[in-house]
Parts: C-alpha cells; sequence; structure tokens
C-alpha cells in the first residue's frame, strides 16, 4: 500500500507539528509540514494531499480565543478548498490547538472555552472510542496520552443530540480533566471523516513514552488512531 | 466606540482573583467579575458591527456588547507597552475585509462586596492593574491608542564628564542611573580627555550597559583581598581553572559566548544555560519571569543550537504571609508566585518547550527579592566553531521589533531595590512574544552555514549584541534601519531597547539573500543595520547622524578592574546532638507538609512537559504521577540514549556555611541525575549565584568561600563547569533603613548522559518484598535541615562533603545499569524518612523499616547527610547489590499493606499522601 500524502498544517505559534508528522510517519503516512502562509498562497498543495492534520500549538498566540486568528484565515483564504477537501470523504484530524480550529471554522459542532481550572493542564489521561461514525476512532481501544491545554472545555447546546447522531468519537474515561459536557474529549462531522480531539495521541507512539513503563504499564499507544487515518486515506 | 466581551457563567479568572484579594487582606470581597474590552479608535460603521461580533465573541462562550459600562474599575496598558491582542484584532479585521482602525484591548471587573471606596483603590492598584504596565480608572477608561504619527528627535547630547570632580561624576552616575562606581566613571573622564571631546549620551549609556554588573560581571572577575593582606584568585578564573584541570574529554566550549557545550555522543552537541531575571520578576512577576524564560532560550539559539527543554527554579516568600507584614512597595508572595509561574508557563507552552527541570523554595529571605533561575538545552549537530565576524560581513537583526521595552535592563538589574522600584523601573520591563521567539528558531533551523557569527539581543540590547561582535573588527550600524513597534524612538532607545525575541547575525554579503528568503518564508523580519569593518571602531548611526563612536578596546578591555575585601566567614562545624522528638509521626507528616518538600505537582502542572515526546522520565512519576523525580531524562524517540538534567539548591545550608553548601548543591544535583541512570562520568555544570550585595565584605567572604566549595566539589566529582551566571545585588532597601539581603542561594544544574534511555530508575516503590537499602552514610549533620527549620532548632553543622564520592556514583550506576534495581531515590531536604514517604507515596505501596542506618533514631531518619540514596532490590539480589556499590545497609522491605513502619513510627498511606499533597487524610 502506498503511503497517503498527509499535509501537516502549522501556523504562527503551531508547535506540535513535528510530533504528529513522527506519528503519521509511523502510522504509514508521508506527511509534509505545509505553512499556513505557503497554503494560502497555493491552495493546490491540498488538492494534492490525501490527509489533513491541523497540528496542535498557541496559533497566533491565542489571541481572540484559541484558534479564532487561524480559523479566519482558513475561512477565508481557502474555504471551498477546504470543504471540497471533506466532501471528497478524506480524512482530517485537528489536535488540539487544530480541534479549535475545526470548531471555529465550522466544520466541527460545539466550542472548546477555558478548562473549569482555570489554566493550563498537562497531564496523562485515557480515552474510550463509544460506537460513532468516526472513521479515525472505529472499534480503537482505549488510547492513554497527554492532554496539554488551557482552553478544552467543550461545550454542545446539545450534546445528547450529538452523541445520538454518532458524533462524540471521544471520552474522558475515569476522570474528566477540564468540565467537558458528557466527559466529550473529541468529535467527529455528520461524515465521520472529520475528527477533533484535546488530547495528544500523537505523543504517545512509543511504548517509551508511557509514563509507567517502568512499573510494567504496556498499551494505550495513539498510534492506531493515526493508522485508521492512514488506512481510511488509501481507500479514498 | 468599544465591545465588552463576557464569559457566560463563571469567568474561570473570577476565582483567582477572589482568592488574591482576600491574601491581601481585603476579605469583604465577594465577588470579582471580570470581562475583556476592545477600543476601536474611530468608529466603525453601524453595518460592520455584527460582523466584527462575529469575529471577537463566540456565541457558544460569550456575549458580546457595544454599551458603554457604568459602573467598575477597567485597566488598560500604558503607553509604549506592546499590545499583541489589539494587534491580532488588526488582523484579524484586515482578513476578514473590515477596515484598518486602531485598537487597544483593556479588562473591565466589577468587584462585590461591602467595600469602601479606598478598598476599591487599593484593590484596583494592587490586584487588578499592574502599574507597572498597566494603569486604572473607574469605567469607562479613556485608552491609548499607538500614535503613528510620532517623529523621532535625532538630537545627539554631549554630556560633560571631563570636566567633572569625583563628586560630580558620582552625582552624574545618580542621575542617569549608570550604577558604575568611581574608578570606572574616572576611567571614562580620562579616555573622553584623550579624545578630546565630550561622550554623547548613547556612548555614556552603552559603556554603562556594557560595564554593568550583569553584563561584566565585575566582582567575579575583581581583584579580592582579605583584610589580612591575602589575595583570593578572581572568582571567574577559579571556575575556569578548575574546568581546565578537570580536562573533560566531552567538553567543546566552556565560559566563552551564550552558553556551555559538550558532547556526549558522536555527531551532536548540547548547548546549556541557566539564567536569572530577578529584578524583573520582583516588579512585574509574569512579564519578568516570562522574558527570563525567553531570555535563556535565545541564549542557546546564539549558541547555534536548536532548543530541546527549558527548567525553572523559583525562590518565594511565604505565601501565607500576613498583608501587614509585606514591607512597603513590595508585591504579595502570592501574587509574585502566580504571576511567575503563569509567566514561566505563558512562555515555555507557547513556544512549544518541555518544561522538565526545576524546584520552588520559599523563605522570608525572598519575600522582597524573588529568584527566577530559567535554564534551557538546545542540540546541534557537531559542526565546526563558527568563525566569528568577518569584515564585510552585514550586520543582521532578525525577529521582533524595537519599542521603548526594558530600557537600561542591565543597570537596573544591578541596583539594589527600593520602595519606589517599581515606579522608576517601569520601562525596564520586557514583553515577551513567545510565537514570534518560536519562529525564529524555525528560521534558524533552516539558516545553518548562512552565517558566520551569531548572538542573542539580551540586556543591552543591540548595544551588547552588536558591541560584544564586533570586538576586534569593529562595526558601522545605522540604528534607524530597525524596525520599529512604533514611531518616535530616539537612535540612544533603539540602540539600547530590550525589546525581546532578537537575535544578531554576521551575514557574508553572498549569503544574505538566502538568509532573507529562509526568514521571508517563516514570516521573521530580517534587516541589515550595517557592515563589520575591521577597524576596530564601533560606530553607530541615526541616518547621516554620528552618536557613537567608541573604540571597542576600551569599550570591552577598558574597565578598570574591581578592587574588593571579602572577610571569610568562619562557620560553626560543631555537631549539635537533636533532642529526641516527642511526636516522631507528626514530624514526618510536618516535614512532608512544609512548602518546601510538599508536592509542586500544582505547578508542574502548568507547563508542558510532554511536548517533543522525549520526556522518557518526568518531573512528576509513578503509580498516579504524583510523585517527584530525582531527575528527568529527555532521549529523543529516534534515540536509544538521552540526557539528565538535575538540580541542586540549598540556601539554608547557605546561610550557616557556604563553602560546604556549595559542596552539598553539587553533590545533591548529581545524586538527581546519576538516581535516574545517567553516567556519573558525563556530567557536566552550570552554577548560577544569587547573592546579596558584594561590596559588603561579609557578603562576599560567603561567595568567595561558596566558589571555593563548587571547585573542591567539581574536582571530586570530575565534573566540569561549562557555563554560569550571577546575580549579585539582590537586597532590598526598606523604607526602615535596614537592607534585606536573598540568603545566599546557588543554583546547580547538573546535565549528565544517559547511555540507555530504556533503562531509566525512578523513585516510586514498584513490588511489594523487595528490600530497602541505604547507599551512603547518615552523619550528625543537621545544620540548615528541614528537621531543624520545623523543630526552630538554630546552627549545627551542614552536611560535610563525602571523600571517594565520584567512585561510589560509579559502582551505583553500574547496578542501575543492569536493571536490577527497581527504584532508586536521592536522600535530600528531610533525610531518610522523607525519601521513604515520597517513594511510598510514589509507588502507593507501603514500607516497613527495621533497620536503621545511625545508632540515633533522629539522625537516621532525618540528618541531611551527602552522598545517599535509597534503592529498592529484590531480596535475592541483596548479596550482588552489596557487592556491587559497598557502603550499604539493609533497611527493611516494600509492603503491599499501605502503611510505613518505621521505629517510632506507624502511619497509614493516606496520612503520608494527605500531608505531601495537602488536604485531608
Amino acid at each position: 500500500m502506498s503511503r497517503p500524502q498527509a499535509v501537516v498544517l502549522a501556523a504562527p505559534g503551531t508547535n506540535r507539528d513535528h510530533d504528529v508528522s513522527f506519528a503519521l510517519e509511523l502510522a504509514g503516512a508521508a506527511p509534509r509540514i505545509v505553512l499556513l502562509a505557503e497554503l494560502l498562497a497555493d491552495p493546490s498543495v491540498l488538492r494534492h494531499a490525501q490527509m489533513l492534520v491541523v497540528a496542535g500549538g498557541f496559533s497566533y498566540a491565542d489571541a481572540l480565543g484559541a484558534g479564532r486568528m487561524w480559523s479566519l484565515e482558513l475561512s477565508h483564504g481557502v474555504g471551498d478548498e477546504l470543504t471540497g477537501f471533506v466532501a471528497a470523504g478524506k480524512p482530517v484530524v485537528g489536535i488540539c490547538n487544530g480541534f479549535q480550529v475545526l470548531t471555529r471554522t465550522g466544520l466541527l459542532p460545539g466550542s472548546l472555552g477555558h478548562n473549569d481550572s482555570g489554566h493550563f493542564q498537562c497531564e496523562w489521561v485515557t480515552l474510550e472510542a463509544p460506537a460513532s461514525r468516526c472513521i479515525w476512532t472505529a472499534d480503537l481501544e482505549p488510547v492513554e496520552c497527554p492532554m496539554a491545554h488551557g482552553e478544552g472545555r467543550y461545550v454542545h447546546p446539545d450534546t445528547a443530540a450529538l452523541a445520538a447522531a454518532g458524533q462524540v468519537a471521544l471520552r474522558y474515561s475515569g476522570h474528566n480533566p477540564n468540565g467537558s459536557l458528557d466527559d466529550i474529549a473529541g468529535v467527529c462531522d455528520e461524515s465521520g471523516v472529520v475528527l477533533g480531539l484535546m488530547p495528544h495521541p500523537e505523543n504517545h507512539v512509543l511504548p517509551r513514552q508511557h509514563p509507567r513503563r517502568g512499573r510494567g504499564a504496556t498499551g494505550g499507544l495513539g498510534l492506531p488512531l493515526f493508522e485508521r487515518g492512514v488506512r481510511h486515506a488509501q481507500g479514498v | 466606540m468599544r465591545l465588552t466581551i463576557r464569559s457566560k457563567g463563571v469567568d474561570p479568572r473570577s476565582a483567582g482573583l477572589v482568592a488574591d484579594a482576600h491574601a491581601l487582606g481585603l476579605t469583604a470581597v465577594t465577588a470579582i467579575e471580570v470581562a475583556d474590552v476592545v477600543f476601536f479608535a474611530d468608529d466603525l460603521p453601524h453595518d460592520h458591527l455584527a460582523e466584527l461580533e462575529a469575529v471577537l465573541v463566540d456565541p457558544l462562550l460569550q456575549t458580546g456588547t457595544w454599551d458603554v459600562p457604568t459602573g467598575g474599575i477597567e485597566t488598560a496598558l500604558l503607553p509604549g507597552v506592546t499590545d499583541p491582542a489589539a494587534a491580532a484584532i488588526q488582523l484579524a479585521m484586515r482578513t476578514v475585509g473590515l477596515p484598518d482602525v486602531a485598537v487597544a484591548t483593556g479588562r473591565l471587573f466589577d468587584v462585590q462586596g461591602d467595600l469602601s471606596q479606598v478598598e476599591r483603590n487599593a484593590i484596583a492598584r494592587r490586584l487588578l492593574a499592574n502599574q507597572v504596565i498597566e494603569r486604572w480608572a473607574p469605567a469607562p477608561i479613556e485608552p491609548h491608542f499607538i500614535d503613528a504619527a510620532a517623529t523621532a528627535d535625532r538630537t545627539v547630547d554631549h554630556v560633560a564628564v571631563t570636566t567633572l570632580d569625583d563628586d560630580e561624576l558620582q552625582a552624574l552616575s545618580r542621575e542617569r542611573g549608570l550604577s558604575l562606581d568611581l574608578a570606572e566613571l574616572q576611567a571614562i573622564a580620562t579616555h573622553y580627555r584623550g579624545v578630546g571631546r565630550e561622550p554623547t549620551d548613547v556612548e555614556l549609556e552603552t559603556l554603562a550597559q556594557t560595564w554593568s554588573e550583569h553584563c561584566s560581571h565585575k566582582t567575579f572577575r575583581a581583584r579580592i583581598t582579605t583584610p589580612d593582606g591575602t589575595a583570593i584568585t578572581p572568582l571567574l578564573k577559579q571556575l575556569r581553572d578548575c574546568t581546565d584541570r578537570i580536562d573533560a574529554p566531552f567538553v567543546k566550549s566552556a565560559f566563552v559566548g551564550n552558553a556551555g557545550i559538550v558532547t556526549y555522543s558522536p555527531g551532536t552537541t548540547l548547548a546549556v544555560k541557566a539564567e536569572t531575571h530577578n529584578h524583573p520578576s520582583a516588579i512585574e512577576p509574569f512579564g519578568g519571569s516570562n522574558t527570563g524564560v525567553g531570555g535563556v532560550i535565545r541564549d542557546v539559539m546564539g549558541a547555534a543550537h536548536h532548543p530541546i527543554a527549558v527548567t525553572d527554579i523559583l525562590c518565594f516568600g511565604p505565601t501565607d504571609l500576613p498583608a501587614d507584614r509585606l514591607p512597603e512597595g513590595v508585591l504579595h508572595p502570592r501574587l509574585i508566585e502566580s504571576g511567575v509561574i503563569a509567566g514561566v508557563a505563558d512562555y515555555g507552552n507557547k513556544i512549544g518547550l518541555p518544561n522538565v527541570a526545576g524546584a520552588v523554595l520559599y523563605d522570608p529571605g525572598y519575600i522582597a527579592n524573588p529568584l527566577v533561575y530559567a535554564g534551557c538545552i538546545g542540540v546541534a549537530d557537531d559542526v565546526p566553531e563558527l568563525p566569528g565576524p568577518q569584515p564585510g560581513d552585514l550586520v543582521v537583526v532578525i525577529g521582533g521589533r524595537t519599542g521603548r521595552d526594558g530600557l537600561r535592563g542591565a543597570t537596573f538589574s544591578s541596583a539594589t531595590m527600593d520602595a519606589t522600584t517599581g515606579d522608576v523601573a517601569g520601562a525596564s520591563v520586557q514583553i515577551g512574544d513567545p510565537i514570534v521567539e518560536k519562529l525564529v528558531i524555525d528560521a534558524m533551523a533552516e539558516c545553518h552555514g548562512l552565517y558566520s557569527a551569531v548572538t542573542d539581543c539580551g540586556a543591552g540590547g543591540l548595544s551588547s549584541a552588536v558591541g560584544e561582535m564586533a570586538e576586534g573588527v569593529g562595526a558601522d550600524v545605522d540604528v534607524t534601519l530597525a524596525p520599529l513597534k512604533y514611531p518616535g524612538l530616539r537612535p540612544w532607545e533603539i540602540w539600547l531597547s530590550e525589546a525581546q525575541e532578537r537575535m544578531v547575525f554576521a551575514v557574508p554579503p553572498a549569503t544574505w539573500p538566502q538568509m532573507q528568503a529562509v526568514c521571508a518564508k517563516h514570516g521573521v523580519e530580517a534587516v541589515s543595520l550595517g557592515t563589520f569593518t575591521g577597524d576596530g571602531l564601533l560606530r553607530v548611526r541615526a541616518g547621516d547622524l554620528t552618536v557613537l563612536e567608541l573604540d571597542t578596546h576600551f569599550l570591552h578591555d577598558g574597565r578598570p578592574q574591581r578592587s574588593m575585601t571579602a572577610v571569610l566567614p568562619q562557620p560553626d562545624r560543631t555537631e549539635v546532638t537533636m533532642a529526641p522528638c516527642a511526636m516522631p509521626e507528626q514530624m514526618l507528616l510536618m516535614l512532608l507538609a512544609h512548602p518546601n518538600i510538599a508536592s509542586k505537582e500544582r505547578v508542574v502542572r502548568r507547563y508542558d512537559h510532554e511536548i517533543r515526546g522525549a520526556t522518557v522520565v518526568r518531573p512528576l512519576v509513578g503509580a498516579h504521577h504524583d510523585g517527584h523525580a530525582d531527575g528527568v531524562v529527555l532521549a529523543e524517540p529516534s534515540d536509544r540514549h538521552g540526557v539528565a538534567v538535575g538540580i541542586g539548591v540549598n540556601p539554608w545550608f547557605g546561610l550557616l556555611d557556604p563553602e560546604r553548601m556549595a559542596h552539598s548543591v553539587i553533590d545533591e544535583a548529581i545524586r538527581n541525575v546519576v538516581a535516574v541512570g545517567a553516567d556519573p562520568d558525563k556530567v557536566s555544570l552550570l552554577d548560577n549565584f544569587s547573592w546579596g550585595d558584594p561590596r559588603r565584605e561579609t557578603t562576599l567572604g560567603e561567595l568567595v568561600m561558596a566558589v571555593q566549595g563548587c571547585c573542591d566539589a567539581a574536582l571530586e566529582h570530575v565534573a566540569p563547569f561549562v557555563s554560569g551566571k550571577d546575580s549579585l545585588n539582590n537586597e532590598y532597601l526598606g523604607s526602615d533603613g535596614q537592607r534585606h539581603a536573598v540568603p545566599p542561594t546557588l543554583v546547580i544544574t547538573a546535565m549528565a548522559h544517559v547511555p540507555d534511555a530504556d533503562q531509566v530508575v525512578t523513585p516510586d516503590l514498584k513490588q511489594a518484598g523487595n528490600a530497602l537499602v541505604q547507599v551512603g552514610t547518615t552523619r550528625l549533620e543537621f545544620g540548615g535541615s528541614h528537621y531543624s527549620m520545623v523543630r526552630g532548632v538554630p546552627g549545627g553543622v551542614v552536611p560535610a562533603p563525602v571523600a571517594g564520592v565520584h567512585d561510589r556514583y560509579r559502582r551505583l550506576h553500574a547496578a542501575l545499569r543492569t536493571g536490577r534495581v527497581k527504584a532508586c531515590h536521592d536522600l535530600s531536604e528531610g533525610g531518610l524518612a522523607v525519601a521513604l514517604a515520597e517513594m511510598a507515596i510514589g509507588g502507593r505501596l507501603g514500607v516497613e523499616i527495621d533497620r536503621l542506618p545511625h545508632a540515633d533514631l533522629v539522625t537516621a531518619l532525618y540528618a541531611e547527610s551527602n552522598g545517599r540514596f535509597v534503592c529498592e532490590v529484590a531480596h535475592d539480589d541483596l548479596a550482588w547489590f552489596a557487592d556491587t556499590v559497598g557502603d550499604v545497609h539493609v533497611l527493611g522491605h516494600v509492603t503491599a499493606e499501605p502503611t510505613f513502619v518505621a521505629p517510632g513510627i506507624e502511619l497509614h498511606l493516606d496520612q503520608l499522601v494527605a500531608a505531601f499533597k495537602g488536604g485531608a487524610a
């Protein structure tokens, strides 16, 4: 199977683009970090790609609220190309700041507010994938990975309807770290190809990265999530 | 025209503000509601308002109103303070096609509670507005917009010095805040009599910056004698000589340039550096610590390395200090703590570097002078050293724009603080923009081979950066070519501005176009200000007008060596026996709950320590991720080997015996890296001194003995110093006329090679039934111990150096590498009892101790002797462990039962956890 081309989009302040590229590489994709300015100058970059990753970080230093500025530039610069990419069934994932961006562009439902702690938190969480229409999390075993954000409290006017529509892709298991409604850690769009999530599965793709490895902890890798995206891209 | 944006539901900022108000003694406050305000300089057409609101207000989270408030308190930034939020809003307006108008931002507070007007004003002044960068007014406040039409006054003043007598010279230094002493002023006057003219204001300021304690380390280079006439080798020379004597093969560069450089594995070098940002953090905690982190990252970039991690060590006054005991003009330790931590977190998190190691200390000695140490590690390919600026190279500045930020920071940090410092030093505060620095890092990653020298723009701004690079070669620059944040800056302001996120390069004309293209790709501004000339003269122009012309030899070598006197301390080294402890269980719980020992999880979790996926041993470890690691280990996902970082610091030892303190903290830093699996034969050290005024002879004497201890310990451990920094004059002149100096605070950072990142060890207990063993010998050493502190026993003997300790660490390392040692923890504050409790908490397992390593129970449990660890091994491995490591004492074993059982102590694990983490058992 050929390696699908994955565009890892980075705006000024994106800082987990290299981490997610490493994960995509392991998962069988051919990642390429594309700066927002490069994409705006040449939107055709998207046409040649099979996957799109909106990477985490602090785009524009979170000015105006996390992800706001970046989503404006995307919507106004390459809005049509983005819609076309999704309509073609090509998988898209927004992680952390990328999730915030995708909700603000309207590609994903809901919004992300300040954590109920009022500040940035870095800790490991466990994610469970309920049955949903999301292609990234279908039959996914629980993932253990870090979260690192200050604005990750998921809000939506009707989370029951969202769950009923099969759009709740990931839930925090055991401990809800930020006050997200219905323990929601990740949601997908109606088609199931666009996923947004706050935690960072890209930072747990090697067994060595597990914080309790010295205590015999195994499993919980985030890699299978990326592998599902890659497999889907190969089939498009 | 103004838009007020409120959170739906409770704004998460509110709770913290109320708690802070209560800490300031304003307990009548019941609630503080906070809203963000955006001001527009011109009225916008009505049909644009909805569009603008859609951009700025998230309907699921916020509400917006264009109404002007009738009550409340508002804050806005002072003129000249960078407003990144306003810049982002303008960018957003351009993106969606709205008209370009000037924008400013502020905040609106509604303070509730039964409060007098005086109390409301006090809240505004002391809590809501940081008066160093903000002003406040009853709502609605009148915002200040940047004056785009301001023009620069390009006149140059000449300052008469050649005709002044000694008193007049000193008066001039005070008036202009030069922080120069008489001998230095005389040297300047003599120089200009020779030149045959008076210095320009730009020249005088440049000399003051370059010759400041901050930039030139006068004390560490001084000629020091004791009162009996004994000459002491200059302190910096002692440290350098020590590194030369060790002659470690892995040291590439020590004590030159921006950072120390070592190589632990072929083909790769590591740069490491730690800095302090104490004075700025005292008056503007967020901005001070924020730019402290940004500055030390640039130090590593200035050593042409790619940053991979940051560290921070923070010293605060007690956060429960009663409001009426707060000295005049000083921020409450609680506000300093929350601001400093937020500032450190903001920069590291946003720039995308894991904050991996650190310490937080509390002592009344830090009330007026908090200490903020920030460190950075970087990596690079092992390539030949850069050649340095060549005649004809361009003087290139890249990164942030220049504003009035941080003018005279170097001279400010070299002066004593007093009650008015916050007012007069306002312009000394720098404002950080981590995103700009991130872009500079990204651009530099693609600039290898394009430049012949690089340095960062830190204290002293361009004057220091260009001045240092021009040493010997000379440079000619036009400061008006520098991109400015706003117009109206005078030439000296541009030259001395400490605006952040700027790097200076020497770029051959042939590669300049390529470098410009890389910078443009990353959205980084890059301009050439002039050329390196080859004539040895530093020439600064504003267009055609020459504002500075200095011989670089005079600038760098013209400062007379300072002569100082040191009265050496005579520490009491007689042993003091500790009375038996009446309540040993309470003692252990009190120690675990002591602010210096208790969990720092609430701080550590504010920092992203996971980014880059390379943090193999995290600052928090164990079954519940809430035990403290000794050191951290970083290993790139693609590498087998890694690097460990450990910290040593103990000001309480320093107060009693600075020499032994230095020895002890070096031992501690090295123990911390050895405990996680680092090779004790590949350890590099950083020394960072924060001290009081060294012109006081006893204070200098303490510094002399600390340096002596450093050198002895480095030789004993065969661990070279590769870089260091001193921050002196950490004193506060109280309105009572008393000087309050910080306790002698030496922070040692150890960075060591970890040969196998899959073979690391953490302190959390792993398996019930395993044996617990102490490595090393416990002595009757309680001076500066936390046991003495909690019991209120003064004095005592500070732990002595341990002979043969390097060999012991080698043997322990050999044992750790086999994988047969299941847990390892170094013994430091609180001694054996606290170490065992921390291991139990980490593993959520119990311990049963039936044999103590010292005849006296209190000594065995709480003495803080050097060179010790506790290790967990299988019972079957005990003989092997004793053979391999030597000097071991079997203590007992790990239990599944969640209890801590030792002679005189029987506690439930829940009690230990509750004491350590706070909250009820």
